[in-house]
């Protein structure tokens, strides 16, 4: 029974597949009914079961592209076999789009847009002309300039046609390539009209518009790429910077310093869910900053008073006793959160700014950057203008002379300890916005970051911000042309080869204290 | 699926794990040897006297002793957040099994459970334990491709039973395992063809876009030749791979973005893991949308969506043999069944776990082996395969058939569309029961698994 059905229904499909060709061009229909019956009419052909009479009426229907019709077919859609679904889903998505093209969300009006342009229906440039007259969003205009000519370039008007190709280039269009492309290929063969060789003319001028403007963007976002992958390996390195550069301390666990502020941001998320008004969900994530760094710095603070402060100046022991810890916390995370959790980026994060044809800055990226550029600012300001930061300064440089002078070297130790924590709980808070909470988190980043703190040299912050300036940069750089996998590969061996010829990094501290 | 180098074949791996084996067995010493082969020398009298004075004895006892069969997921480490699962669900068919008035041939079943850690020489050394210490009847296990290649040479060398039940890159053929998941014909091949077709999207160009080993390669080769087959130009296929754990996907982004350009094209996504997330976030932050480039997913699931942030990832594809959204009788019981049996077992996040197409696998094989033993009559691993072959069983996800000959499962195939609570509305049906091509034929036209004509892998003429 159930492949009869079946055999019946791909029967009616391929016969609705063949209606759909001409439907494009089919016959018009010329009743001259009273409105309101006749829309009756046609909904009542959509499930007639008839091929023509349905074909008719989608076709009768996109003309009078009503969307007020939408609930109307949306009834008769859940009530219908597949063949009627499949034949109704073009003319609702059509009515859809339209009823679209008014949404007060920008974002909608634009995926609208540009789905009745790649609907290559010529019915639809009237509804564009009319959204285009009353649409003030630039790139809400610009997806309705574009969607329309790529309508007109398809229709069957030369001189529409040659405009067409010509605005598209004006446009910077790439999603036109294609078909400009193809319309040059028509124009090559032997039989090729003197009409469509002007059209080919113009079409090749608007593609290198086009290519022109696309190398552009592509240098603006490989720039901007770079940024923004340094900008995370500068958030991530500068409290290891602090901590293993200025301290001594290799602590293997700074990756699980990041976890801890990576699954802070998860349970503020949470807690917002749960007891705030749904109103407020938004504003966690600024919360979850001071949260995170404050954990963090607290996890840290512990990890000092009970484990590192009896092992200052012993790096292996160091070593070995922070790898033990970040397992111990990895599991921990993982016993207690499993592996499965996730933070919602808020709203005001999610997306990006369109700042010219075809270039996309994401909001997270941007919020990055910022962040990276203020935690190094306030680094500066409370390593070289302050009071804690000049006994900071003291005491990694002449231990001995500062206790004599007073300074509690001990405190300082635990407070800058974690401070550099601190810093890594923040560093986890922002990458929930780019990536995933799981307790292996630390393991994925710890290696770069070491690696930024090495070649940046031991001890010198500024290194650390050119450092992680120049591998990101570099990454990006090489990315396009090797691949991701090579790319990395390719990374890792320069970096070799550049401390095999400078081993104590780009930035190095020379003079008395070279060796304090 | 699994991460180990795609030019490590089937045969090397074999080859190199017997050698392995047998260079640690020569390692004992000369005396050593010479006792332990006359225990088993002994050993091999005693049973023979018992086998010919006390068999109807010990064949009467062992009808009232409990079957053993073994369980071997990774219940630590990296594998641990997909394959617990999977014990979970086998547990539930064992407990299902136990519960029901005959059991199996009257005789209950014993679990055992082990875990090795998803260290896969760990998942060698365990399977022998299975099979040659506790001495089971068949074993349920392994996820990652690297793992089931680990442990093949043990169950062939010794005779065991391994049903696998995770969707997997084929080419592999043995006597010993019966692969209740996907071949690639079974979920990438329809997937493809789904989105070619007017019904899809129509959609003409394919990024393939992988996590870089051995199932995204091999999934993407196979991919490569049916799309080539089916005159898409070279020009129209694209093809890249990341590293494990990677997480800055803007280059990549930024490629799909200009490849994607003038409409028509899709990614083919065999990412794995938690690159997933950071993937689909970029994705949607750079302005790409499910409807101008829909990404078509092989390794992304419910039990994977669960607990992760969706808004991204809705109205993206995925292809599978079965979703918990799929509505019939038994699977909403099943559904209703595996929540209350982690509910009931305090099992971490209880009532709100979910089923998906890796955990009905596991379920099915389990019933499928149990009907199996009842046919044959006996657990001994020859009679039970024979008596596998060509079994049906009314899965959750509908009535699935085992192979006549060649090891796979007949399964439906289904394309689903991610929705916001992480589950699939199911948009594309395969007519009936799809034939699982262990060879592909697109790669290896020539090439067929058969074990009742043929000794396994044979060369078509």
């Amino acid at each position: 029974m159930n492949g009869v059905l079946s055999i019946v229904l791909l029967g009616t499909l391929s016969f609705w597949g063949a209606g759909q060709a001409f439907g494009a061009e089919g016959p018009r229909v010329t009743t001259a009914a009273p409105p309101l019956s006749f829309v009756d009419k046609a909904l009542a052909d959509l499930s007639s079961g008839d091929q023509a009479r349905q074909d008719t009426a989608v076709l009768a229907l996109s003309e009078q592209g009503d969307p007020a019709l939408l609930p109307k077919l949306e009834e008769i859609r859940d009530n219908a076999d597949r063949s009627v679904r499949l034949a109704i889903k073009p003319l609702m998505d059509l009515l859809r789009n339209r009823a679209n093209l008014s949404s007060p969300d920008s974002d909608k009006r634009r995926s609208a847009a540009t789905d009745l342009g790649s609907s290559g229906k010529p019915l639809v440039i009237p509804w564009l002309e009319s959204a285009l007259a009353g649409e003030t969003n630039r790139w809400v205009r610009y997806t309705l300039e574009e969607s329309l000519a790529l309508i007109r370039l398809a229709s069957d008007n030369p001189d529409g046609k040659i405009k067409a190709a010509a605005k598209l280039g004006e446009l910077r269009s790439p999603n036109a390539v294609p078909a400009l492309k193809e319309l040059i290929q028509q124009a090559g063969a032997t039989d090729a009209t003197d009409q469509q060789k002007v059209l080919a003319n113009t079409a090749r001028a608007a593609i290198e518009q086009i290519d022109i403007w696309a190398s552009w963007a592509n240098a603006f976002e490989t720039i901007f790429r770079g940024i923004s992958l340094s900008s995370i390996l500068l958030i991530m390195s500068l409290g290891l910077a602090i901590v293993f550069g200025l301290m001594g301390v290799i602590n293997m666990a700074h990756g699980e310093l990041m976890m801890i502020g990576a699954y802070a941001t998860f349970v503020t998320q949470e807690c917002f869910k749960a007891y705030l008004p749904a109103g407020l969900f938004d504003y966690y994530f600024l919360m979850s900053m001071p949260v995170s760094f404050c954990i963090a710095a607290l996890s840290g603070l512990i990890l000092e008073a009970t484990i590192i402060r009896f092992l200052y100046g012993r790096p292996l022991e160091t070593m070995l006793a922070t790898w033990g810890v970040s397992l111990v916390l990895i599991q921990a995370a993982r016993v207690y959160f499993g592996d499965l959790t996730s933070v919602a980026a808020p709203s005001w994060l999610s997306g990006g700014a369109q700042v010219m044809v075809g270039v996309y800055l994401p909001y997270n990226r941007i919020f990055i950057i910022v962040l990276s550029i203020l935690c190094v600012a306030g680094i500066y300001f409370l390593l070289f203008r302050t009071g804690i930061g000049l006994r900071v300064r003291a005491v990694m440089q002449n231990r001995g002379m500062s206790s004599c002078l007073g300074i509690p070297t001990r405190k300082v130790d635990a407070y800058t300890f974690a401070f550099g924590s601190g810093l890594a709980g923040l560093a986890g808070c922002a990458l929930t916005l780019v990536g995933n909470v799981e307790p292996g988190l630390g393991q994925n980043y710890i290696v770069d970051s070491f690696m930024v703190v090495v070649t940046g040299g031991v001890g010198k912050l500024t290194g650390t911000i050119v450092a992680s300036l120049g591998i990101g940069g570099l990454n990006k750089l090489l990315e396009p042309s090797f691949g991701a996998v090579y790319g990395k590969v390719l990374i890792l061996v320069l970096v070799v080869l550049f401390l095999q010829r400078r081993p104590s990094g780009l930035f190095t501290i020379k003079g008395r204290h070279a060796d304090a | 699926m699994s991460p180990t180098d795609e030019s490590m074949k089937k045969d090397d791996l074999v080859k190199e794990a017997a050698e392995t084996t047998m260079a640690a067995e020569s390692g004992s010493s000369r005396r050593e040897f010479l006792a332990q082969s006359g225990r088993v020398v002994a050993g091999a009298g005693v049973a023979a006297l018992l086998g010919n004075l006390g068999g109807w004895a010990l064949s009467y006892a062992a009808d009232k002793e409990p079957i053993k069969i073994g369980i071997l997921h990774s219940l630590s480490g990296t594998m641990a957040i997909s394959e617990v699962s999977l014990r979970d669900t086998v547990l539930m068919a064992v407990e299902e099994i136990n519960n029901s008035k005959n059991k199996v041939m009257g005789r209950t079943i014993q679990p055992v459970v082990v875990d090795p850690a998803s260290n896969w020489d760990l998942f060698a050394e365990k399977a022998k334990q299975l099979l040659l210490v506790d001495k089971v009847a068949v074993v349920f296990g392994c996820w990652t491709s690297v793992s089931r290649k680990s442990v093949l040479p043990v169950f062939e060398k010794n005779n065991g039973l391994l049903f696998y039940p995770v969707q997997y890159e084929g080419e592999e053929c043995s006597h010993n395992v019966f692969y209740t998941g996907a071949a690639v014909n079974q979920q990438a091949i329809p997937a493809v063809e789904y989105l070619m077709s007017k019904e899809g999207g129509g959609f003409k160009k394919f990024y393939l876009l992988g996590t870089d080993y051995v199932y995204p390669r091999t999934t993407n080769k196979i991919l490569r030749a049916m799309l080539l087959a089916k005159k898409v130009p070279a020009a129209n296929i694209a093809e890249e791979y990341t590293p494990f754990h990677h997480q800055d996907y803007q280059t990549i982004v930024g490629k799909v973005k200009k490849f994607a350009a003038g409409g028509g094209a899709c990614v083919i996504s065999t990412i794995n893991g938690d690159s997933n997330v950071p993937f689909y976030k970029e994705f949607a932050n750079q302005g790409l949308r499910a409807e101008d480039a829909p990404i078509m997913a092989f390794s992304v699931a419910e039990d994977e969506l669960r607990g992760m942030d969706t808004t991204a990832l809705v109205g993206h594809l995925a292809a599978w043999n079965y979703y918990q959204s799929v509505d019939t009788p038994q699977n909403k019981k099943f559904v209703a069944d595996f929540k209350a049996y982690c509910k009931k077992n305090n099992l971490p996040d209880g009532e709100k776990r979910v089923t998906d197409d890796p955990i009905e696998a596991a379920y099915f094989g389990v019933h499928i082996w149990k009907q199996a033993v009842e046919k044959a009559g006996s657990i001994e691993v020859d009679k039970v395969r024979k008596a596998v072959y060509g079994s049906e069983f009314l899965a959750p996800g509908g009535k699935i058939k085992m192979d006549e000959a060649n090891h796979h499962t007949n399964k439906p195939v289904l394309i689903g569309e991610i929705l916001k609570d992480g589950q699939f509305k199911i948009v594309s049906r395969s007519k009936g029961l799809v034939k699982p091509e262990p060879w592909s034929e697109y790669t290896s036209p020539d090439k067929g698994c058969d074990w009742i004509k043929h000794q396994g892998t044979y060369q078509k003429k």
